[in-house]
């Protein structure tokens, strides 16, 4: 499941937020605040905002934030108990609080910023979008998707989204051609297109290498690497301890 | 000597001196700051945000701790395999810094984790695409081989009979794993940051952070040796003759230089020579880091300023400082957006309590076991009546005075 973001078409009414905050039950009363309170960002009771934007041409652009559901996910591969994993079948990155063990790695591992931490609980647990997994599920569109009532959401299968796109790009010389999403880090679920650069839009500009490809042949050259080095290790124990015995024996002849 | 007691308790010896109150009265002050980080979350004990998620402790108890605690592989490796029998005099005291540094860094780490009664998760559900997998691994598998590497020294005194002649077969099997997981996990520490391309500064970003970590961590466990023994020295009139400990701080200082030669060769690959003097706060660290904490140490190791006390003592200290700064950088000031994180003051509380107990834990250890060569430990006759009645009466005499 894949959503596309049409920024032109999106008018800034929040109903997504609303409609995610409903959904997961997320506290509303907590610091409420809304687009109008300047650039908020996200938080462990903001799975999703709406940030609103100016471009060069003074024009007001709203965009929608929210966890890309990377198809190479850093804070997954990051996880070390498993307790965040990409569903293979529907394409989210799914959260499963019994598993964590509250490290924060995947907090700093995010190249996006996106997943925050209930700092004020007791056990505190990571928070970040679902892409309301159970709904996705049983092929319904997520929260926010089914909430926008300007067609500035729609959700759909990536491939299909992906040549849609491309089509509205060559279509309307309006929009400029760059699908944000779509190569990111190794491209996610959630694209983006726009009439406006996505450096103006807050975007940030990442290269299209996924970075979990670093740690991956890291990882891959480990254990070759440790074996070697405990082979060579036990090589030179047995060596040194021949050398002392032959020391010993040698002395005792001279006896 | 003077103005410090001895209390013998069931044949152990308890040293107080007035600097032992006050790390004693750190530590207690920790363990009540730990109990209402444990049973509130972070809220009221740490200023960690969504921005700064990993803070001081991990920065400085985890990453640093580790790395000063690398004094312990590099020493073993010189001495037990490498046969550099002239450094042995440092090897027991190297260890047990090693041991206690590692416990402290688990203490650490587990203070640090939000759902701490999960900690032993990653055991069972098995996040193998994670360096903080290998990391965890290679922590416990190390520590555990620590403490029974230290076990060897522990029955020579207790339960000398029945185990010292075991431990002692086993050890050289110990020694060899015990070289070959640290080394894992002290690499691993920077491949932590290899999945953080995006949100690094570039000047620490680089595909050798593993070598980086392991190479540093290598110069700075000689260095933490050499202040080591010197506190030692003034503390227990331990001596090790100067010349030993230069050259075993020149091997060190030889990885530095290979250490500096790879970070100009990140430079010119990755093309960043314009990041370094940009005059940015992140540049300006870097510089700080290269020239103090490399620089600067190279020139006084391999120069006659290390014939000297103070130069030895200057390159080990610039060494170790260079180190941590530049942990505190791949943390903090590669990542830093807008600078809200400062450590709350309990923060620095917790640090520093696990330090005092550090401490008050080597100097146990050191006056009741053969560690620094003084041997009057060894063979202590166990007389209790007798001991508990020296308490007393020296509690009672101290009342008086």
């Amino acid at each position: 499941m894949a959503v596309l973001v049409d920024i032109t078409k999106c008018i800034g009414c929040e109903s997504c937020s609303v409609a995610c905050k409903l959904y997961n039950k997320l506290d509303f009363k907590k610091e409420p605040r809304n687009v109008k309170d300047g650039i908020i960002d996200l938080d462990d009771n903001n799975w999703t905002v709406i940030q609103q934007r100016v471009n060069k041409n003074d024009d007001i652009r709203f965009v929608k934030k929210q966890c890309m559901h990377c198809k190479e996910p850093a804070c997954a591969s990051a996880c070390f108990s498993k307790a965040i994993q990409k569903d293979e079948n529907t394409g989210a990155v799914v959260y499963y609080p019994d598993l964590c063990v509250g490290c924060r790695y995947c907090l700093v591992a995010c190249p996006f910023e996106i997943a925050k931490y209930q700092w004020d609980e007791q056990f505190p647990q990571v928070a970040k979008c679902q892409m309301c997994d159970k709904r996705v599920e049983h092929g319904e569109a997520p929260a926010c998707v089914s909430a926008c009532p300007t067609g500035a959401l729609t959700s759909g299968n990536r491939d299909e989204l992906l040549a849609k796109a491309h089509k509205i790009i060559s279509s309307d010389s309006r929009y400029i051609n760059h699908i944000y999403g779509e190569n990111e880090v190794g491209g996610g679920e959630w694209l983006y297109i726009s009439d406006t650069p996505f450096e103006e839009l807050g975007f940030k500009t990442v290269s299209d290498v996924p970075v979990t490809s670093y740690t991956k042949s890291y990882l891959s050259k480990v254990p070759v690497l440790a074996s070697a080095w405990a082979l060579f290790l036990a090589g030179l124990a047995y060596y040194n301890h021949r050398c002392d015995q032959n020391k010993k024996s040698d002395n005792d002849g001279k006896e | 000597m003077n103005a410090y007691k001895v209390y013998r308790i069931f044949g152990w010896d308890f040293t107080i001196t007035p600097i032992r109150f006050v790390l004693t009265g750190l530590v207690l002050l920790m363990a009540a700051t730990v109990l209402v980080r444990l049973l509130t979350g972070f809220q009221y004990v740490t200023n960690l945000t969504d921005e700064t998620p990993w803070g001081l402790w991990i920065a400085f108890d985890v990453l640093c701790g580790v790395a000063l605690a690398g004094g312990g592989y590099s020493t073993t490796l010189l001495v037990s395999m490498f046969r550099y029998e002239k450094y042995a005099v440092v090897a027991r005291g190297a260890l047990l810094t090693s041991l206690l540094g590692y416990l402290l860094v688990m203490a650490g780490l587990f203070l640090d984790i939000g759902q701490w009664f999960n900690f032993w998760r990653p055991f069972t559900s098995w996040g193998y695409t994670s360096v903080l997998f290998e990391v965890f691994w290679c922590l416990s598998i190390y520590t555990t081989v620590l403490s029974i590497e230290f076990f060897e020294i522990i029955t020579e005194r207790i339960m000398t009979k029945k185990l010292h002649g075991f431990m002692l077969k086993i050890l050289p099997v110990l020694v060899v794993i015990g070289l070959v997981f640290p080394m894992m996990h002290q690499s691993s520490l920077g491949g932590l940051f290899l999945i953080m391309k995006e949100r690094m500064f570039p000047l620490w970003w680089s595909e050798f952070l593993p070598l980086y970590f392991l190479m540093s961590s290598f110069f700075i466990g000689s260095a933490m040796v050499t202040i080591e023994t010197s506190l030692a020295k003034t503390a227990y009139g331990h001596e090790i003759p100067h010349n030993v400990m230069v050259s075993l701080t020149r091997v060190g200082a030889r990885i530095m230089v290979v250490y500096l030669l790879m970070k100009l060769y990140d430079l010119f690959t990755m093309d960043e020579w314009g990041y370094v003097f940009q005059g940015s706060l992140q540049s300006n660290m870097y510089c700080i880091e290269m020239l103090f904490g490399i620089i600067i140490p190279i020139v006084i190791i391999f120069s006659p300023f290390a014939k000297h006390r103070w130069g030895l003592m200057t390159y080990a200290w610039l060494t170790v400082l260079g180190v941590i700064l530049n942990r505190m950088n791949c943390v903090f000031t590669s990542m830093y957006s807008t600078g809200n994180y400062f450590p709350s003051i309990f923060e620095f509380i917790v640090s520093i309590g696990l330090i005092s107990a550090g401490v008050l834990v080597y100097c146990f250890l050191v006056e009741n076991f053969n560690i620094i060569g003084n041997e009057r430990v060894v063979q202590v006759r166990i007389d209790k009546d007798k001991d508990i009645k020296n308490l007393i009466w020296s509690l009672l005499r101290s009342k008086r005075q």
